[in-house]
C-alpha cells in the first residue's frame, strides 16, 4: 500500500505527534496560571482521549502499510490499547505525586506522549531498521524521564547507567541487524522478499548457504545475528542478561514513571519479539496454527533466557530492602514468565502472553501506586516505611496485598489466570524441556511468595514508630480500588480477555 | 563470467568492522571516564555502519529481493548516524547533570545505587 493511502491507518501516531508539540505549547501558555496543574492534566487527558478515538476509529485489517515498513493488524491495535491504559494511569497518578514538580509537569506529559508514539511504532514495526528506530525513540525519551529530577544524585546516576547500558544494547542489536541485512539483502522482516519469505523458500535458503560458504557458516551467522538482535529486545523487556540497568533505573527514576516503565516499554518489547519471531521463523498454516521454518532453534534460546530470568530475578529480590528495587527484580522475573509463553512458539502461547500483559498492567501499576502513596507520606520507600500500613492506611494496605498475591499468581486473584494460561501453553507443547520450563516457572512462583509476603508481614504484623493515619489522595484511593477490583474478580469471568487475545493474534491473514 | 557474490571483497571490510566493534565494546567495559565510554559506544555504531555499507556495496545475494536494489543498507546508515547524534546529545546532557551533582564523571565512583 502506498504512503498516501497508508496515512488512513496512521491516525493514532499522527495525533500523538501533534500531542507532543501541543503539550509543550500549552506548557508555555499556562506558565503563570494558578490552575496550571489542573489545566495541564486536562490537556493531557484530552490528547489521550483523542488518541484513543483515533485508535478506535482505525479500520480493522491485516496488511502492510508504508510499503511494508509497518504492519497494520489486530495485534497492533491490541497493544495500542494496552499502552493507552498504562499512559492514562500515569497521567492520573502524576499530578498528585510529589516527585514531579508542577513547574515541569507539561514537559513530563510531552515526553510521555513521545514515549507513547515510540511504543506505538514498536508494536507495528515490520522492518529491522524501523524496529531499531522505534526502540531507540522509546529509549532516548526514557533516559530523559529517568533523570527527570535533575538535582537528585540518584536520578542522575540512574540515567547515566541507563544511557550506557542502553547504548551498548542498541549497538549490539544494530550489529545483529546489519548481519541479517547482509545475509538476506533486505531489512524487511515480513512480506514478499522479506526474511520470513526467504527462509520459507527452500531454493533461496540453499542459495544463502552457498553464498556464505556452506550451510554451517550461514547457520552460525544467522544464530549470532538473532542473539545480537535479542540483546536489544531483551534490554527493553529487562530479561537476563540485559537486566542490569533495571534495578538502578527503577530506584532512581520518579516512581510514577517507574510504574509506566515497568509495564509500557516491556509490553512494547514483547510486541517486537512476537512480531519478529513469528514473521521471520514461523509460517502460518491454513488452520491458523504455526509451523517453524528454517532450523534456527529460537524457542530453545528464548526458553533458556526465560528460565534464567525468572530464577535470577526471584532469588535476587529476596535480599532487597528497597521496595522499588524489589519490584524491579520482580519485574525481571515476570519478563521470564512472559518469555515462557514466547518459548512455547504457538498461538496459545502468544495469546497467553497478551492476557498476562493486561493483568500485569493492572497489578504492577497498582503495586507501584501504593509505593507512591507511602513515599509521599514517609519520604522513603524501604520495607521499614511500610510498617503498620495495615492500620495507618487500611485501603492502600489491603489493595497492596491483593496486588502482591496477584503478582505471585495465587488463586483467586487475576495473576493466577495469566500464569495458568502460560504454563498450560508451555505444557501443551509437550516434550521434556517444555515441561521442565513449566516446573521451573511453578517453583519460581513459590519463591516469589516469600519476598512478597515479607512486605505483607511488615504492613500487618510490625509496629510503626509513627502511628498517625496516612493521608492518601482521593484520586489514588479511587485508582487503587479500580485496579484492585478486576484483580480480585476477574477469575469469575475472564472469557472477554481470552476472546480479545484470540482476536488479536492467531486469526488468518488476509491480503 | 562475473563473480556476483563478491564475498571475498566484502571480507576485509567485515573483519575491520568486527575489530572496531570489539574495540568499542572493550572501551565501554574498560574505560572509567563516562565521556570516553560514550565515545566507545559511538565507535560500535560506526562499526555497524561499515558493515551495512560493505554488504550494500558487495552483496552476498545476487539479486536484491527488494525494489530499489541494495540501497536499504545505505539508507540505514543515515538513520544510524542521526540516531547516534541524538543519543550523544542526551548522553552528554546527562553527564553534565551528573558532573554538577558530584564533580566527577568516573563511572566506577557511581555507587549510591547498590544492592
Amino acid at each position: 500500500m502506498n504512503n498516501i493511502h497508508s496515512l488512513r491507518f496512521f491516525w493514532p501516531e499522527s495525533v500523538l505527534t501533534v500531542a507532543v508539540l501541543a503539550m509543550l505549547v500549552q506548557d508555555l501558555l499556562v506558565r503563570r496560571s494558578p490552575r496550571r496543574v489542573g489545566l495541564l492534566t486536562i490537556g493531557a487527558l484530552f490528547w489521550l482521549a483523542l488518541t484513543a478515538l483515533a485508535t478506535w476509529r482505525t479500520p480493522w485489517g491485516n496488511f502492510p502499510i508504508f510499503g511494508g515498513l509497518l504492519v497494520h493488524d489486530p495485534l497492533r491495535i491490541f497493544f495500542a490499547w494496552l499502552f493507552l491504559a498504562a499512559a492514562l494511569l500515569t497521567v492520573v497518578i502524576v499530578p498528585r505525586s510529589k516527585e514531579i514538580s508542577s513547574a515541569r509537569l507539561g514537559e513530563f506529559f510531552a515526553l510521555l506522549f513521545a514515549l507513547l508514539l515510540g511504543m506505538y511504532l514498536m508494536a507495528s514495526a515490520a522492518d529491522l531498521l524501523l524496529i531499531y528506530l522505534s526502540i531507540e525513540t522509546v529509549s532516548l525519551v526514557s533516559y530523559v524521564l529517568t533523570g527527570f529530577q535533575r538535582g537528585r544524585r540518584r536520578a542522575n546516576e540512574a540515567a547515566l547507567k541507563y544511557v550506557i547500558y542502553g547504548g551498548v544494547a542498541s549497538g549490539i542489536m544494530l550489529y545483529g541487524i546489519s548481519i541479517l541485512y547482509g545475509l538476506f539483502g533486505t531489512t524487511r522482516v515480513a512480506g514478499e522478499g522479506g526474511i520470513g519469505a526467504q527462509l520459507a523458500d527452500v531454493t533461496s535458503r540453499l542459495f544463502l548457504a552457498h553464498a556464505f560458504g556452506g550451510q554451517p557458516a550461514a547457520q552460525l551467522a544467522l544464530v549470532v545475528a538473532v542473539v545480537f538482535l535479542l540483546a536489544g529486545v531483551g534490554y527493553k523487556i529487562a530479561a537476563v542478561p540485559f537486566h542490569m540497568w533495571s534495578p538502578d533505573v527503577y530506584e532512581g527514576a520518579p516512581t510514577p514513571f517507574t510504574a509506566f516503565l515497568s509495564v509500557g516499554p516491556k509490553a512494547a518489547g514483547f510486541a517486537v519479539a512476537i512480531r519478529f519471531f513469528f514473521a521471520a521463523f514461523e509460517r502460518q498454516l491454513p488452520g491458523g496454527g504455526y509451523a517453524q521454518v528454517g532450523d534456527l532453534p529460537w524457542p530453545a534460546i528464548i526458553g533458556i533466557i526465560s528460565a534464567i530470568s525468572m530464577t535470577l530475578g526471584n532469588l535476587t529480590a529476596i535480599v532487597q530492602s528497597n521496595v522499588k528495587r524489589l519490584l524491579a527484580y520482580s519485574s525481571i522475573a515476570h519478563a521470564g514468565y512472559l518469555l515462557m509463553g514466547l518459548a512455547a512458539a504457538s498461538t496459545a502461547g502468544v495469546q497467553s502472553i497478551l492476557i498476562y500483559l493486561i493483568i500485569y498492567v493492572l497489578m504492577n501499576v497498582g503495586a507501584f501506586l501504593v509505593v507512591i502513596a507511602v513515599s509521599r507520606e514517609t519520604g522513603g520507600e524501604d520495607i521499614k516505611d511500610f510498617r503498620g500500613l495495615g492500620t495507618r492506611a487500611p485501603i492502600a494496605a489491603l489493595a497492596l496485598v491483593i496486588f502482591l498475591f496477584s503478582l505471585t499468581g495465587i488463586p483467586p486473584f487475576a495473576g493466577f489466570i495469566g500464569k495458568y494460561l502460560i504454563f498450560a501453553a508451555v505444557v501443551q507443547r509437550g516434550g521434556f524441556w517444555n515441561v521442565l520450563l513449566a516446573v521451573i516457572g511453578v517453583l519460581n512462583s513459590a519463591i516469589s511468595l516469600f519476598y512478597y509476603a515479607r512486605l505483607i508481614k511488615a504492613m500487618y504484623l510490625e509496629e510503626a514508630i509513627d502511628q498517625r493515619p496516612f493521608r492518601v489522595p482521593a484520586v489514588y484511593t479511587g485508582v487503587l480500588v479500580a485496579l484492585a477490583v478486576p484483580n480480585s474478580f476477574l477469575i469469575f469471568y475472564w472469557t472477554p480477555l481470552v476472546r480479545w487475545a484470540a482476536a488479536a493474534f492467531g486469526g488468518s491473514p488476509s491480503s | 563470467m562475473v563473480d556476483f557474490f563478491h564475498a571475498h571483497q566484502a571480507q576485509h571490510y567485515l573483519v575491520l568492522a568486527a575489530l572496531l566493534f570489539a574495540l568499542g565494546a572493550a572501551g565501554v567495559v574498560l574505560r572509567r571516564n563516562a565521556i570516553i565510554v560514550l565515545m566507545s559506544i559511538e565507535l560500535m555504531l560506526n562499526a555497524v555502519n561499515l558493515t551495512f555499507l560493505a554488504f550494500a556495496r558487495f552483496p552476498l545475494v545476487a539479486n536484491s529481493p527488494m525494489q530499489g536494489g541494495f540501497s536499504q543498507g545505505h539508507a540505514a546508515v543515515f538513520f544510524v548516524i542521526a540516531t547516534a547524534a541524538a543519543e550523544a546529545a542526551v548522553g552528554l546532557a546527562i553527564i553534565i547533570a551528573v558532573f554538577r551533582s558530584r564533580t566527577s564523571v568516573n563511572v566506577d565512583e557511581f555507587d549510591s545505587l547498590k544492592l
